[in-house]
């Protein structure tokens, strides 16, 4: 096998070289000179999208096993393991993106033995914790039928169930408490975004955002490792997904008007149109196309539904942890190209697992992943990274 | 018996003595430059503002029910019976959520350390145990701030507004902002002009995320029981169709291999 440069390699290369070097000047020279933080604006992207999106972004982890082994879909079942594998990965990275944004970071496990129950971050860090170790669990019996080791496997499949509703439990409980780490700051976040049902929504918005990522992966799968689409289970999570939203866009406005928000919509400011745009790609075009029969049940319909949630919904948390907090900071901020250039890197880390994992790891179902074996190995080397930019933040 | 600062600008010279007493006691470095600078920073945890006549001290209000105590992960920040608001550097993993939570926008970070920590006035908490007042207070010429017992500075407050109302706003910043906080002003100017938000809840802030929080106990074990539950109503449809019409079984175990 030859190693050949392709245009997604050399991005890729690109991507983690500035993110190593980035990374080099974060840890050698510290935060204020490696980001543009201060002490007005003391949470960046590094927050906003590493941690708030990325969360999001691997909620078709629960979602999915929630479906397939709690509520007994079994139609769902072939696309439950790429999509604990995006999780996985997904929580992986998280955690390396905090340990950029930690002051700190080798005191990550504090939380560990010094506890402040009181506290939303000591909740979500223990959720997070537990639930990055169920995610490696459900992960596991992949690893293990790699290597054909039967006796934990066995053991695996035994707690499957209570592991499953151990990381349905934990999932509700950090999804939404990223939300409720706002609900302290109700002079501080603008009122678009503050809302007393913070929490709910952060926990709808990453089940319609979970069923979206399933969409695209799945679309972007058969697209890159030629694997056949299962357009009949995506027509069905289409549905699923029209409900979410519609749930989501109705609590939305009823909760605007109740906080007598409804003016400051007309009202020209910076907020008003990034919350436009938000509302725009998160809920009315998707809910406008996939209402039509027509559009949800092709397979480009539902792909491009999956692109605007999952872009409206990054906007989403982007507007809450940055542009709903900029006036009360009294400033602008842009993240310096350190910040980016780490992002970008951790992303692209992301894509280049994901595609090692498919390769060498059982992901997809037997019948499915002998014909991906047959195609030509470098090809589906190199397309990777394709998924990977796509997937971004997973 | 919880003590506390009441800083009367009317009575403020804007001499800075203040300021100064407060980085001599925070072994921080303190020159004309430093004293020019009106802000609070990780290297300046007192400043005095200066508007015409008119100024105004900022420091950490040292709150009765602190949200930056609250929202700490690591009981870094915490409130002492006798008021001060203190910090432990060796806990703190340096999440700055306390800096995002803080209503005044008080605790400071040093940026440009590698290994950088929350700075912010600790209302000189040694001293305070030991049955000193603060350093500030201390180093006032005119008494502007004065330490003493909250109630009773309370009381003297309310006195000085009712004794000279036309010199006054008439309102003690820190009586019920937040539910209270541990340094109370009064002005004879608005406080916003100052940077002092007026349109804070009365209440303190951490019941908004407590209130959430503390649902959990009872959510999970409720969650792991409904959970558990649709899971046997679900899979115990799937057993009595296979014994009802064997047929349909072997879909089911393809089903399940897959």
């Amino acid at each position: 096998m030859k190693f050949k440069l392709t245009f997604w390699k050399t991005v890729f290369l690109v991507l983690i070289a500035a993110g190593f070097y980035a990374t080099v000047l974060r840890f050698t020279r510290g935060l204020g000179a490696s980001t543009n933080l201060n002490d007005q604006f003391p949470w960046g992207i590094w927050i906003g999208f590493d941690v708030l999106c990325g969360v999001m972004l691997a909620a078709g982890g629960f979602t999915l096993t929630a479906a397939v082994h709690i509520f007994n879909i079994k139609r769902l079942h072939p696309i439950v393991r790429p999509t604990i594998l995006t999780a996985f990965l997904g929580y992986v990275l998280v955690c390396v993106a905090l340990m950029y944004d930690l002051g700190r970071p080798y005191r990550i496990w504090h939380p560990l033995i010094m506890r402040n129950p009181h506290s939303v971050m000591f909740e979500v860090a223990y959720c997070v914790m537990l639930y990055t170790s169920v995610l490696a669990l459900e992960f596991s019996p992949i690893v293990l039928e790699r290597f054909n080791l039967q006796t934990p496997l066995k053991i695996i499949r035994g707690v499957l169930i209570p592991l499953v509703i151990c990381g349905v439990i934990l999932s509700t409980l950090h999804q939404s408490s990223l939300g409720t780490l706002y609900l302290i700051m109700p002079e501080k976040l603008h009122p678009f975004w503050y809302s007393p049902l913070l929490p709910f929504f952060f926990f709808l918005s990453a089940i319609a955002v979970g069923l979206a990522m399933t969409i695209f992966e799945s679309s972007m799968s058969s697209k890159y490792f030629g694997r056949q689409l299962e357009l009949p289970i995506l027509q069905e999570l289409g549905r699923v997904l029209l409900v979410v939203l519609s749930v989501i866009a109705i609590l939305r406005f009823e909760d605007l008007l109740h906080r007598g928000v409804l003016p400051l919509m007309f009202r020209p400011s910076y907020e008003m149109y990034l919350f436009w745009l938000e509302i725009l790609l998160s809920l009315i075009a998707p809910l406008l196309l996939l209402s039509q029969k027509k559009i949800r049940q092709t397979a480009g319909g539902l792909y491009l539904c999956s692109v605007l949630v999952v872009l409206g919904f990054i906007t989403n948390r982007l507007n809450v942890s940055i542009t709903g907090m900029e006036t009360s900071a009294g400033l602008h901020y842009v993240p310096r190209w350190t910040e980016i250039s780490v992002t970008g890197a951790i992303i692209a880390a992301g894509f280049a697992l994901f595609g090692l994992a498919v390769k060498y790891l059982p992901i997809f179902p037997a019948e499915e992943h002998s014909t991906a074996v047959t195609l030509p190995v470098a090809a589906v080397a190199g397309e990777m990274q394709v998924t990977a930019l796509e997937n971004a933040g997973d | 018996m919880s003590k506390a600062l009441l800083y009367d600008a009317t009575m403020c010279i804007g001499c800075k003595q203040c300021e100064k007493a407060c980085s001599e006691k925070n072994k921080l470095p303190y020159d004309d430059n430093i004293a020019a600078e009106e802000k609070q920073s990780e290297h300046k945890y007192t400043v005095v503002l200066t508007k015409g006549d008119k100024f105004m001290r900022r420091l950490c209000m040292n709150c009765n029910e602190p949200a930056c105590a609250s929202v700490c992960p690591v009981g870094a920040l915490h409130k002492t019976a006798l008021g001060p608001v203190v910090y432990e550097e060796s806990r703190c993993m340096g999440c700055r959520y306390c800096m995002v939570a803080c209503p005044f926008g008080v605790p400071k970070y040093e940026w440009n350390k590698v290994l950088p920590r929350v700075q912010k006035c600790t209302m000189c908490s040694d001293r305070v145990a030991a049955g000193n007042q603060t350093a500030c207070a201390e180093a006032c010429p005119t008494g502007a701030t004065k330490f003493g017992d909250r109630d009773e500075l309370i009381a003297e407050a309310r006195k000085r507004i009712q004794d000279n109302p036309g010199n006054y706003v008439n309102h003690i910043y820190g009586l019920t902002e937040v539910g209270g906080t541990s340094v109370l002003l009064l002005s004879s100017v608005p406080f916003e002009q100052f940077g002092y938000r007026g349109d804070l809840s009365q209440d303190p802030l951490p019941m908004l995320t407590y209130r959430v929080l503390s649902r959990i106990p009872d959510f999970v074990p409720l969650g792991g029981m409904m959970l558990g539950g649709i899971w046997w109503i679900t899979h115990r449809r799937d057993e009595v169709a296979a014994t009802e019409h064997p047929g349909n079984e072997q879909e089911d175990t393809k089903g399940r291999t897959r």
